[in-house]
């Protein structure tokens, strides 16, 4: 017999696992107070939660650019290292998914909050970071850090690293390599990454409200408008929701087949 | 060749995680079943009620159980805006306590209450500084000061409609730094020293004891949160949801909540 494809009892399971994730969002979509979405969406109270959810998630994407591609090229090599300290590095990297975001806020604070290990010696200088739009982007870059190196990382170990070995045999030094040969050549990973890293930062709730609280303008994103809402005001809540998924799903679509994490094109 | 050593390390936790499933499943039916005496209340009741009562209603449930051992008694805390909400969004419920009476009242207008509200306990604010004041607060007035970072609760729950009443009474404008979604984020922001000030209830000061320090504020007292308690219509188990709303409003309830820093209503 010739094969065709999963069986059919694959293609049930896998449509309700789709309806699982795709019915909650139609809720949304059904329930929306569509004749007076245009007047919630214009509302001070939305437009402010989504500047400063569009700013704060711009630059955790940066921050996480930044630090993270060194620590996906460090993830890559680890594969020739003793097996504790490389799955040591692995779960260090891992830990901010699994862990519930409150619980991640909560270390922040004890670390960076003022009288936190951290913090303490930042506020002798008069720095305080909770309460502050840092904050926001330092609970964002937290959470979302992972997703940009696990998906960097993936890039690298299927990338050709003989051309890395060729461009260093003709001459160039190890930071030229990596500027010219390795980061071009995972480009589409740093791409897949970053645009997770930002739609993680965007949602991004527990680790907020608990390390940077919740004020208007300065750390009230939109997922905690939309909670704070949701508690009084549903048509609110859930036109900020809709704001909140619009731009989620517009950045996610934006992406390519390839570069997106498990497709390989 | 040999297997990978990883595989059996890996099944074990979750062999642990299903057990623990399975005991979770399996006690609530394995009180009722127990039964030899004549009681006639079992089953479980779940009661959602405002965080500021979380320490009471604990101890509360404790003794309920004791006196009637086939009955479990589930507690859900939390802002009592966010517990109305979940209510009339068709949460399963027996019961629900929440912190002032208007939110009560969006519950008691969606026809989801069994009765009419009984209030049994009231409250008022007070001021909670960290034991070393490091901003020196010594009077709500101080509140208005600039660089005091204060914490308050979120107008669209009970214990921040209070504060906002309370400060416009007294005529000043505060700037808090975060404004949290249940009076017990407030407390916690205060304990952990992160901010200088915070109005929370009598009844959290009093349980948060030598982790805070209370400073009267004599116009709180114009100003009183009552608490209202209600069985849900949605109740599965009435009987025994109807005996524990007794128990609360019972002899015994009130001394628990009058130690705990409750005023009668």
């Amino acid at each position: 017999m010739r094969r065709r494809g999963p069986a059919v009892t694959v293609w049930v399971i896998a449509g309700f696992a789709l309806a699982l994730l795709v019915l909650p969002l139609l809720g949304i979509l059904l329930s929306a107070p569509w004749p007076h979405l245009p007047a919630l969406l214009v509302a001070p109270e939305t437009l402010q939660a989504l500047g400063l959810s569009l700013l704060t998630g711009v630059i955790s994407t940066a921050l996480c650019l930044v630090l993270g591609i060194p620590l996906a090229v460090v993830l890559a090599r680890s594969v020739s290292w003793p097996v504790v300290p490389r799955r040591l590095l692995r779960a260090a990297v891992t830990i901010p998914l699994v862990l519930p975001p409150v619980v991640g806020g909560l270390a922040l604070l004890l670390l960076l909050g003022r009288n936190g290990v951290l913090g303490k010696f930042l506020a002798l200088i008069g720095v305080t970071i909770p309460f502050t739009t840092g904050a926001v982007v330092i609970a964002q870059t937290f959470v979302a850090m992972p997703f940009l190196v696990f998906a960097v990382e993936g890039a690298l170990r299927g990338a050709d690293r003989r051309v890395e070995l060729a461009a260093a045999s003709l001459g160039a030094s190890p930071l030229r390599v990596f500027r010219t040969i390795t980061i071009p050549l995972v480009a589409p990973g740093i791409a897949a990454g970053a645009v997770l890293c930002f739609a993680r930062a965007l949602g991004e709730f527990g680790a907020t409200i608990t390390f940077a609280g919740s004020y208007p303008g300065v750390t009230r994103t939109l997922p905690i408008a939309s909670y704070l809402a949701s508690q009084t005001d549903l048509d609110q809540s859930i036109a900020l929701a809709l704001v909140l998924l619009v731009v989620s799903v517009a950045v996610l679509l934006g992406l390519r087949d390839r570069w997106l994490p498990g497709v390989r094109g | 060749m040999r297997l990978r050593p990883s595989r059996p390390a890996r099944a074990a936790p979750l062999a642990g995680a299903v057990a623990l499933l399975l005991a979770a499943c399996s006690s609530p039916s394995a009180g009722p079943s127990s039964t030899t005496s004549a009681d006639p209340l079992k089953g479980t009741v779940t009661v959602l009620a405002a965080a500021s009562l979380s320490e009471v209603y604990s101890d509360l449930a404790d003794r309920f159980e004791k006196l009637h051992p086939n009955v479990t008694i589930t507690e859900s805390f939390g802002g009592s805006s966010a517990l109305a909400s979940q209510i009339v969004q068709g949460a399963p419920a027996d019961l629900l306590a929440t912190a002032n009476q208007a939110t009560m009242k969006t519950v008691t207008d969606a026809k989801l209450a069994d009765g009419t509200p009984i209030v049994y306990a009231t409250n008022i604010l007070t001021l909670v500084v960290p034991p070393s004041n490091p901003a020196e607060v010594k009077a709500v007035a101080d509140l208005a000061k600039p660089g005091v970072k204060v914490a308050l609760c979120d107008t669209t729950v009970p214990c921040g409609s209070a504060a906002s009443a309370l400060l416009s009474a007294e005529h000043l404008s505060v700037t808090p730094v975060t404004l949290e979604t249940d009076v017990k984020a407030v407390l916690t922001k205060v304990e952990l020293d992160e901010v200088d000030a915070g109005l929370v209830y009598v009844s959290d000061a009093k349980a948060a004891g030598d982790k805070v320090t209370q400073i009267a504020v004599p116009d709180a007292a114009n100003l009183i949160n009552r608490y209202p308690i209600v069985v849900l219509s949605g109740s599965k188990n009435k009987t025994a949801a109807w005996a524990f709303e007794q128990f609360i409003v019972s002899i015994t309830g009130l001394t628990a909540l009058k130690n705990a820093g409750f005023g009668t209503p």
